[in-house]
């Protein structure tokens, strides 16, 4: 007899702890300069990769096979759940979200050994070690742990699954979840990488060059999956925010802030060789910050609108974060004297100083939301009793570094590395603060800006950097024509496609400023009303005029879905349609439910949203269904009685008792009966909710006025635009032998470097004189590295 | 002033007010919070208490009264402590009987918790079982 597949999704995973275990060993052994050892601990990777791929297809075609003999797909799909959320339902459980967890892992891990075959011999093998240690972590715990085996079975198989929860069935779900994950993930890669060269002594920038590209993936992925969530929240929750300071959103934004920290710090080391005991810090940080929001999601410690019941597996996932803090802390106290660079910051006039202060407010600010969130934890230590901190004393903090965080935005990417000189300041900040000073001006004048402190300040500050982005921009396609000729969009995209990390950087920059002007316009300036409306009546709000048209009302399967159609007028034009709709899931299946049982299930709210470039008008109904509810429970009876064949009920319910009782000794006959109550059920819930529109009863409903919320979609989307441009690998350098890859990177550097000053000087940050004297300076660094190479080879001067 | 000792007297400075702003970070922090507790500690708290209750919401006990939602809450682990509650606001999808919430408010007369507008949080389940129905 062949295994079942759930036998051989087992075996898989089984082979892949062992090859992830296998390759901890190897990396090991190899990492005392047996290169056979090392290239067997890739392969190991390599396999560990095919293998959790198999059990994830496995698993998915499981689920898109309605296999209900896994007790995941059971407990997860249904056969009525739509086949693009049964291919997503997988990580809506658990073991799914575990299994996920190791495939994205044992995937970037993959691509990060390949990028790294020929590079960092010294740093490879431990990099390697710590990447398949945690994913040997991960698997072993699907394999070990209680309750979490995705390859669980029913025997026998059950007839249908419980199905995916309505609350998830949105596309953005279905993508929210593997994107965090993603980002989480992938911040193992330049965690290991620090270990790596920790480990190594090889505390050069050369591990950064080579996992800089990973972490600016997990930062982007990160920041979509925060971004997708936000959304969601907004568009299907139905309360009208998108953030709510929760934290498990929390634990998500955490690691963000300490990853966009790590790539601004990161370019220190780069081009200056300092801080380098910080960024491997960082990273350390950011690494269990990760680890910590997949603990969070799982606990159940804090009360979190996302607790998914209380997991089993939290205890181990602490444990890891244990093991990595303490371990790491003694690899870099042990390494401290390999750490310190004897380079000091030269001037606080320069990217370097702005780029430290910058970090400096990020991990602030993460400290802060980290108190926040863990405070219940730590009130209950100190004094016994468990108190929690809500919205507002999150904004009093974290509203002021974001708004100094703006400015930064702005003057980071304006100054120069290691000086600027007066005259050159003068010269780039005097054109974004004289519009930032307008902008100032003109919204006192003619807004209600002013009502907001730091609203105005953020607008103002978030002028100055956009202003000086789009100059940077500017200037730095009009020097690529003067020095290459060609019309100016031509010059503008040549110069961002030579210098992507530089202009995607600036766009990424661009897109915090706008979705942060988003938020604080729209958290700041927001009209807020609940309105009990009749059919016919209408409610003011803000600038709108809304009015209750009629109800609606529509029944299926599934659910009743009772909406209804609002009018939005602004200054007396009619601006919009809105239909917003609540719909009342049946639990459980059709043959055990009753009409009643629609307004006792699930029920999710479908916005009426008309967005636009300078307002949104979010709207959400809460209808009143308790003429409906008793309607229903009425029905129910009547039903019963029907059912029961009781004196005086029609003749069809006489017929239908008749068929019940057959059914009940014949179990050919069931479909049948099951069918006709099915028939007789939704045609009960159709008359019941045509009573229901005749009926005229009020409805509530939440109407907000949001100014400029689609700014904050727009900018990060504009964000991750950037990050995409930053990230897209640019022109292959000419192939060389692998014993050069390390060294050619060097070079390659270097010349980035003299290239960027070169810009700079260009683009007007640097003076002449302080160009002529870093230039030499780059140049001669750049010789002493040619000089580095093997005679015969390249051109040693 | 050479530069090491400038480069000192800086990072005392900045040690300083990182330490200044991190305590009163924390002192905010405590006298902004609201005590999380469970129907039972609430049931002989005195009117005009605030907390923010925690606890499952009693099946079948929902009802709507006119603007408000009536309703009564039980301990997480003993269904038999329960405590009723009245809130007006918005009510996330997810609410039902049987789910856990999480509200903040304060007891007031007869001892009824009076939820804060729009502070009822209820959590999220990752799958919908049918033993859940009320």
């Amino acid at each position: 007899m062949l295994p079942s597949s759930a036998a051989l999704g087992s075996a898989a995973l089984a082979l892949a702890f062992l090859a992830a275990v296998f390759a901890v060993v190897a990396a090991l052994v190899g990492s005392r300069g047996q290169a056979r050892w090392v290239d067997a601990s890739r392969r190991a990777v390599y396999a560990l990769c095919a293998l959790l791929t198999a059990c994830v297809v496995v698993i998915e075609v499981a689920f898109a096979s309605d296999d209900f003999s896994f007790e995941l797909v059971q407990q997860h799909s249904s056969i009525d759940t739509p086949a693009f959320y049964k291919l997503g339902a997988m990580w809506s459980s658990q073991e799914g979200s575990l299994l996920l967890w190791a495939w994205v892992l044992s995937i970037a891990s993959s691509a990060a050994l390949y990028a790294t075959r020929n590079r960092l011999r010294e740093v490879v093998p431990y990099a390697t070690a710590t990447m398949a240690a945690v994913a040997a972590f991960f698997t072993g715990l699907l394999l070990f742990g209680k309750g979490v085996d995705p390859f669980a079975t029913l025997s026998p198989a059950p007839a249908d699954g419980v199905g995916l929860n309505p609350l998830l069935r949105h596309p953005s779900m279905m993508i929210h979840p593997p994107m965090l994950y993603s980002g989480y993930v992938a911040f193992t890669i330049p965690f290991a990488f620090a270990i790596g060269a920790l480990a190594a002594r090889r505390l050069d920038a050369a591990w950064i060059r080579s996992t800089r590209r990973f972490a600016l993936i997990a930062w982007a992925f990160l920041g979509l999956g925060l971004l997708l969530g936000a959304r969601w929240s907004y568009t299907e929750l139905g309360w009208g925010g998108y953030w709510a300071w929760d934290p498990v959103e929390n634990a998500a934004l955490m690691p963000w802030l300490t990853g966009t920290a790590f790539l601004h710090s990161i370019m220190v080391q780069e081009k200056r060789g300092m801080l380098k005991v910080w960024n491997v810090s960082l990273i350390v940080a950011t690494f269990s910050l990760a680890l910590m929001g997949t603990f969070l999601v799982r606990s159940g410690v804090l009360q979190s609108i996302h607790a998914f019941g209380d997991s089993t597996v939290g205890p181990y996932i602490l444990g890891l974060i244990a093991t990595v803090l303490l371990g790491s802390t003694a690899l870099i106290v042990s390494r401290i004297d390999d750490l310190r660079s004897p380079r000091r910051i030269d001037s606080l006039a320069s990217r370097e100083a702005v780029f430290l202060v910058n970090n400096l407010l990020l991990v602030a600010l993460c400290a802060t939301i980290f108190w926040g969130t863990f405070f219940p934890l730590i009130s209950e230590l100190f004094t016994g009793e468990r108190s929690s901190l809500a919205a507002p004393w999150f904004d009093q903090y974290t509203t002021p570094i974001a708004v100094v965080l703006v400015l930064f935005t702005g003057v980071g990417p304006l100054l120069a590395w290691r000086r600027i000189s007066w005259a050159s300041a003068r010269r780039v900040f005097v054109v974004p603060a004289a519009v930032a000073l307008v902008t100032g001006v003109t919204l006192v004048m003619l807004t209600d800006a002013a009502e907001s402190f730091w609203a105005l300040t953020l607008f103002v500050f978030a002028a100055f950097a956009l202003t000086g982005l789009a100059q940077e921009f500017w200037r730095g396609a009009t020097a690529r024509r003067s020095l290459a000729g060609g019309s100016l969009p031509a010059a503008f995209l040549a110069v961002t496609s030579r210098n992507r990390r530089r202009y995607g950087g600036y766009l990424v920059h661009a897109g915090i400023a706008v979705l942060l002007v988003g938020i604080a316009a729209s958290s700041s300036f927001q009209t807020k009303r609940d309105v009990t409306l009749r059919p016919g009546e209408s409610a003011v709000v803000g600038d709108r005029t809304v009015t209750y048209e009629r109800p609606t009302v529509s029944v299926d399967r599934e659910a009743i879905e009772i909406g209804a159609v609002l009018g939005v007028e602004r200054d007396g034009e009619p601006q919009a349609t809105l239909r917003p709709s609540r719909r009342y899931f049946r639990p459980g299946a059709a043959e055990v439910g009753t009409i009643a049982g629609y307004f006792e299930g699930e029920a999710t709210s479908e916005v009426g949203l008309d967005a636009g470039p300078t307002s949104d008008t979010w709207t959400s109904l809460g209808p009143n269904i308790s003429g409906l509810r008793g309607d229903a429970r009425d029905a129910d009876r009547g039903f019963r009685a029907c059912v029961g064949g009781d004196p005086g009920t029609p003749p069809q319910c006489r017929q239908l008792s008749r068929l019940m009782r057959a059914a009940a000794v014949d179990p050919r006959l069931q479909p049948v009966a099951l069918a006709q109550i099915e028939r007789l059920q939704t045609a009960t819930a159709e008359r019941l909710a045509r009573g229901y529109l005749r009926a005229d009863a009020p409805a509530t409903f939440r109407v907000i006025v949001d100014p400029l919320v689609t700014w904050v979609w727009i900018g990060g989307l504009l964000a991750l635009t950037g990050a995409l441009i930053a990230i897209w690998p640019g022109r292959r350098p000419r192939r060389t032998p692998a014993a050069g890859g390390e060294l050619e990177a060097l070079k390659e550097a270097k010349y980035r470097e003299i290239r960027d000053a070169e810009l700079d000087h260009a683009a007007g940050k640097l003076s002449d004189e302080d160009f002529a004297l870093l230039d030499a300076e780059l140049r001669r660094e750049a010789v002493e590295i040619l000089d580095r190479e093997p005679v015969g080879r390249g051109s040693a001067s | 002033m050479d530069s090491a000792r400038k480069r000192k007297v800086r990072l005392v400075v900045a040690l300083g007010t990182a330490v200044l702003l991190a305590a009163a970070l924390v002192y905010t922090s405590f006298s902004a919070s609201t005590e999380a507790l469970e129907p039972s500690q609430l049931l002989a708290a005195s009117p005009g208490t605030s907390a923010e209750l925690t606890g499952r919401v009693v099946k079948g006990s929902v009802r709507r009264q006119e603007e408000s939602l009536r309703f009564r809450v039980a301990d997480r682990d003993d269904a038999s402590k329960s405590i009723p509650v009245a809130y007006s606001g918005t009510v996330p999808d997810p609410f039902r009987g049987g789910r856990e919430i999480i509200l903040t408010g304060t007891v007031e007369g007869e001892g009824v918790f009076v939820g804060e507008r729009d502070t009822l949080v209820t959590k999220c389940p990752s799958k919908f079982s049918s033993a859940d129905a009320a």
